[in-house]
């Protein structure tokens, strides 16, 4: 006796086809076109580091690890006998110092600016200034750092005595002598200026997408705009701030020519902010550049190296917070 | 007092400055309209409780989406606003919580008495009028960032109120929403965790928290399965014991099981009127006026 059954013999099962797609010609060219953009990136990307790694291996054989730990930067005197020593660990240091206090000074302010140009200012207003505020990304680093040399640091200094004074029984405000010129706090400064724009376009652009039936909820429930915000658009602004802040840590530690005019280079690591004394990788690279010897500049390719090196792990780092950030904050 | 009211502006002072002249162009024709219904339709609620719309008429930019709506909403009764869409009821229900200002370039005409308070008079903290008047909209909307207890509560942190016990609050929000023997076991949970019937009485309860007098509610059910809906209906018609309701609704049956009055809404090309008011049952059996019998026997709309 046979009963119908949806369930077919064991032999009926075919196998699963193979699906074959025939490409318009029109596409198939597209595709070329985009898939070489693509790639294109990636290999410069990758040239670059094969660029920096193979003119820098002499000096991670020489110097090992210590190349990256060492706080002294000899080229060395063969003619009195007296070896090279190359490390770049104070610049590193340096460099994580000035970009944060940069990325201090900076977050608030764009987040603020965000804030303030997404919900309270007056849409016509709005278009000219977010303009003025994108226009502030394409000024030269250059000009940052003469203006920041010629105009803000003597107000900066001003600044940092007044820190001190109130504030030097914090570690890092402490100053061990009285210099205040041209130290990690001025240079931060200046990054924060230039690290603004993308800090708050990126902000700006995650405070446009909240949700508007999420916005009305608040205000259906007797929000004040400042409840609404503290309660909507910054749990859902989250990820974005932080995305936002990341990539202007990355940009701040890559910048060269605005700190190299107003930081002083001091090869041992500093953590009072405001002394007169800072590191950099990437504005060593420049003072040291022109006079250096063969050994000295495979020394600043490998500089170059270790500094992409963090950058790309910054960037990296960024991703993961946005993700992390977006899941628990939508 | 005017009978134009500029909104303070949200975004949109600029907006609203070029609507406000066509408003004035339009404020004799409206105070000759309230002039009109008032005598007509004479007021029966003694001043000082429930809710009242006189003369409300409502602008987006130029469109002018409804017309001279005179509405009393009596206290513990559940009041349905019915009509097609694009009729101007959900515009009208907006307008009763100041949430129509929101709207870059929307204004409104008339007033809207809340306890014989103009709600619009000069003044007056809107944020407060929210509170009072309570709203649940059409797409459940919790706030996904918070649990299900935050989400209830947070009402109290939005408007800035002490709450003297917050549990006791949270339990019995959540029950006079019908949900608490659904979510008491999970009440740390995210809001996004529920099932959208449950979201949406979880909005329902969290409109509660702040004891509002009215619940406004923008078709509340047009996004709920037939299970979610019955259950919302229930919790409707165990609130008006303490909050007066105004419920939009797209579903006749919906306003015939919730309602004790009904408003039928049409818009004939131009701006939204309300064509009759009257207890539920009669609208349905016995309309007063030719289109809403033709609009309640599912002859159009």
């Amino acid at each position: 006796m046979s009963t119908p059954t949806s369930v077919p013999p064991q032999s009926e099962i075919p196998p699963a086809r193979a699906i074959i797609l025939t490409r318009r010609l029109s596409d198939r060219v597209f595709r070329g076109v985009v898939t070489t953009g693509g790639f294109v990136s990636l290999i410069v990307l990758g040239l670059i580091a094969l660029f920096l790694a193979s003119r820098s291996i002499n000096i991670f054989k020489t110097f090992g690890f210590g190349f990256i730990t060492e706080y002294k930067w000899d080229s060395g005197d063969p003619d009195n006998g007296i070896a090279p020593v190359l490390g770049i660990g104070a610049m590193l240091i340096g460099t994580i110092v000035t970009s944060v206090v940069g990325l201090v000074i900076a977050l608030p302010v764009s987040v603020g600016m965000a804030l303030f140009l997404e919900y309270y200012m007056p849409i016509r207003l709005k278009k000219s200034l977010t303009m003025v505020i994108d226009l502030m990304a394409a000024i030269p680093s250059v000009i940052f750092g003469l203006w920041g040399f010629f105009v803000l640091m003597p107000h900066a200094v001003y600044w940092a005595k007044l820190l001190h004074k109130y504030f030097g029984w914090i570690p890092f405000l402490d100053v061990q002598a009285p210099i205040f010129e041209r130290s990690p706090f001025i240079a931060g400064l200046v990054l924060s200026i230039m690290i603004i724009p993308i800090v708050t376009s990126i902000s700006r652009e995650v405070f446009s997408q909240v949700p508007l039936d999420r916005i009305q909820a608040a205000y259906a429930l007797g929000a004040t705009r400042w409840t609404m915000i503290k309660a909507v658009v910054l749990p859902f602004g989250s990820s974005g701030i932080a995305g936002g802040a990341m990539l202007g840590l990355g940009r701040a530690m890559g910048e060269t020519v605005a700190v190299y005019l107003v930081l002083n280079l001091y090869y041992q690591p500093n953590f009072q902010v405001l002394f007169s004394a800072g590191g950099s990788v990437a504005s060593m690279i420049v003072t040291k550049f022109g006079e250096a010897g063969q050994l000295e500049l495979q020394g600043l390719m490998a500089a170059g190296l270790v500094l992409f090196i963090v950058t790309l792990i910054i960037n990296f780092l960024s991703n993961m917070i946005v993700k992390r950030t977006s899941r628990t904050g939508n | 007092m005017s009978d134009v009211m500029e909104f303070e502006g949200n975004q949109d002072n600029i907006s609203t400055k070029t609507y406000l002249e066509e408003a004035v162009s339009q404020q004799e024709i409206s105070s000759l309209a309230s002039v009109v219904s008032h005598h007509s339709t004479p007021s029966s609620q003694p001043l000082g409780t429930g809710l009242e719309a006189r003369g409300v008429h409502a602008w987006f930019g130029k469109h002018h989406a409804l017309a001279d709506v005179n509405l009393d909403f009596p206290a513990g009764t559940v009041t349905a606003l019915i009509g097609p869409s694009g009729c101007g009821k959900s515009t009208f229900l907006r307008t009763l919580n100041r949430m129509h200002e929101f709207i870059p370039g929307a204004a409104m005409a008339g007033e809207v008495l809340l306890d014989g308070k103009d709600i619009y008079e000069p003044g007056t903290d809107v944020t407060k009028i929210r509170l009072k008047v309570g709203m649940v909209f059409q797409k459940p909307n919790p706030f996904p960032s918070m649990t299900i207890a935050e989400n209830v509560l947070a009402g109290l942190k939005l408007a800035q109120l002490k709450a003297v016990n917050k549990d006791d609050l949270l339990e019995e929000c959540l029950h006079r929403a019908g949900l608490w023997n659904e979510v008491k076991d999970r009440l740390k949970a995210h809001g996004g965790s529920l099932s959208g019937g449950q979201q949406q009485r979880l909005c329902i309860a969290r409109a509660l928290a702040v004891k509002p007098e009215v619940l406004l509610m923008d078709e509340p059910c047009s996004a709920l399965d037939p299970g979610s809906t019955l259950k919302v209906e229930e919790t409707v018609r165990q609130l008006i014991e303490s909050v007066i309701v105004v419920i939009v609704t797209h579903n006749m049956q919906q306003a015939a099981r919730v309602s004790d009055y009904t408003g039928f809404f049409l818009s004939d090309g131009g701006p939204g009127q309300l064509i009759e008011t009257a207890p539920t049952s009669e609208i349905f059996s016995r309309p007063k006026d030719p289109r809403t019998e033709a609009y309640v026997t599912g002859r159009f709309g």
